[in-house]
């Protein structure tokens, strides 16, 4: 039988009070999900979009870093890859002795910083598939009005591309809230990691893992009817003619 | 008479032979030492894993040791995942709500590990770190006691991995089970310029009556069997074998 008392009782600490502080006075839960995911989806795309043309570039000297980088990160689960950061780097006296460490030795700072790789290896490759995409009648129409390589880049290719790869980053997104689950791994709060901490407190797993479940099912929904919207306005052009 | 005498040899026969086949399964968290851990050869390991076959020596039944993460313990006893938990699961009030418990088996103090030398009393780690294992005795005392005074808990699933950070600087003390402390970090290459600061935390509010072994609620007959168990092996030496070979002091207590 589902114990709902435990759920009430502890509503607060999802939404990221903790132990019976009101709601948003802390850092964990909800609040802690949606912080890891907002500041690496946005480092991520901000870090996408440079790799992503230096992907798709001639020039092997550009390519291949960036073709080894995306390979490495989207061939390595993202928990192997927070372990990597969190566990692995404080091994190393010189990582420990740097200025870095003030930040490293912070969970939060290496749980961004797996995430935000993570997210920016397949947002670069989302972004590249759709440069290399894109429809030739668009680059000759640049050229004829004289557009250099750069502003053709930057006012055609770039926004062109980054509104077709709307419906592949979307899942993107979807799959990076999921991953953040793993953020509890490396002693912090979120979602996953409230539940975890009242399971173990009463010893009932259906409830609190049902209620972590429901809170990322409802925002999965979120996000996907939020990118409908977008694919709606920024790719109306592309949809079928209605009459 | 005779009769008599082959149905008793029967009866007996028959006795012995569902003791042969009965097989007690324990639940354990290998991630313990040294109380508990996998070793070298992917064996279980340690001092709660000799205790449990000394248990089942003196019960005269087989035994089954089954791994199992510790927050994820109890729900697995009551799941059926296994008899009992004899993993130094320390007795308290909050805990006899979910499971009984046998009497206890041993009893250490807990200790707060940091940089050797430093001071401890209730206001030394205002605004600083203390590790602790998630969902166990410490992380209680520790939220209540340093927590109320400005200290950050950081819990952790794993005991070693609360040493790891220790040593890399992200917390500023542990506090832990003192044979834990003593044997898994401080007497290893790792524990250099760390030791035992503070007093002795033994408050039977928070750490209760000492570490018991935990069955399913109402499950009277296996409580009564093992307590006969534990009082055969203190009486026989078993106990006393078991615990030089892990420890250098009495860990039952008085």
């Amino acid at each position: 039988m589902i114990d709902l008392n435990l759920i009430l009782e502890n509503l607060p600490s999802f939404f990221g009070g903790a132990y019976g502080e009101p709601v948003l006075s802390t850092s964990d839960g909800l609040v802690m999900t949606f912080q890891l995911l907002g500041l690496s989806l946005l480092l991520g795309l901000a870090l996408s979009v440079p790799l992503a043309l230096m992907r798709v570039s001639r020039n092997k000297w550009l390519a291949w870093p960036v073709w080894l980088y995306t390979y490495v990160f989207r061939g390595t689960p993202m928990l192997v890859q927070l372990f990597i950061f969190y566990y692995g780097l404080s091994q190393f006296d010189a990582v420990r002795d740097s200025w870095a460490w003030e930040y490293l030795q912070e969970a939060y700072v290496c749980a961004i910083l797996a995430f935000t790789l993570n997210t920016a290896a397949y947002t670069t490759e989302i972004i590249a598939g759709q440069i290399r995409n894109t429809h030739y009648g668009e680059i000759e129409a640049a050229k004829a009005v004289g557009m250099s390589r750069w502003l053709m880049m930057r006012r055609i290719v770039i926004p062109s591309a980054l509104r077709r790869a709307l419906p592949a980053y979307s899942n993107e997104v979807i799959m990076m809230l999921h991953g953040t689950s793993i953020a509890g791994l490396v002693t912090l709060a979120d979602l996953t990691g409230v539940a975890r901490r009242l399971y173990a407190d009463s010893y009932q797993p259906f409830e609190p893992f049902l209620m972590a479940g429901a809170l990322y099912l409802t925002f999965t929904f979120l996000f996907v009817w939020l990118f409908k919207r977008l694919e709606g306005r920024y790719l109306a052009y592309l949809a079928p003619r209605k009459h | 008479m005779k009769k008599v005498l082959v149905f008793t040899t029967l009866a007996a026969l028959a006795a012995g032979a569902t003791a042969q086949a009965e097989t007690l399964r324990f639940g354990i968290d290998l991630n313990y030492p040294p109380f508990s851990k996998q070793g070298a050869d992917g064996k279980p390991q340690g001092f709660d894993v000799d205790m449990i076959h000394a248990l089942c020596a003196a019960m005269k039944t087989s035994c089954q040791v089954v791994p199992q993460d510790w927050d994820g313990l109890i729900p697995a006893l009551n799941a059926n995942k296994f008899d009992a938990i004899l993993s130094s699961m320390q007795i308290t009030p909050e805990r006899q709500k979910a499971v009984d418990f046998t009497r206890k088996y041993y009893n250490i103090p807990s200790r707060v590990i940091g940089k050797a030398g430093t001071q401890v009393d209730q206001n030394t780690f205002k605004g600083k770190k203390i590790g602790v294992l998630r969902a166990s005795t410490q992380e209680k005392f520790a939220r209540d006691y340093w927590g109320k005074s400005g200290a950050r808990i950081v819990a952790y699933s794993k005991s070693p991995e609360s040493f790891l950070d220790l040593k890399a600087g992200r917390v500023d003390a542990v506090f832990v089970d003192g044979a834990v402390g003593d044997t898994e970090f401080l007497k290893t290459p790792n524990g250099k310029g760390y030791a035992f600061i503070g007093p002795n935390y033994s408050d039977a509010k928070y750490f209760g009556l000492g570490a018991g072994i935990a069955v399913k609620k109402g499950n009277k007959a296996l409580v009564d069997r093992l307590n006969q168990a534990i009082d055969q092996i203190r009486k026989d030496g078993s106990y006393k074998k078991v615990q030089d070979k892990y420890f250098s002091f009495d860990v039952y207590g008085g």
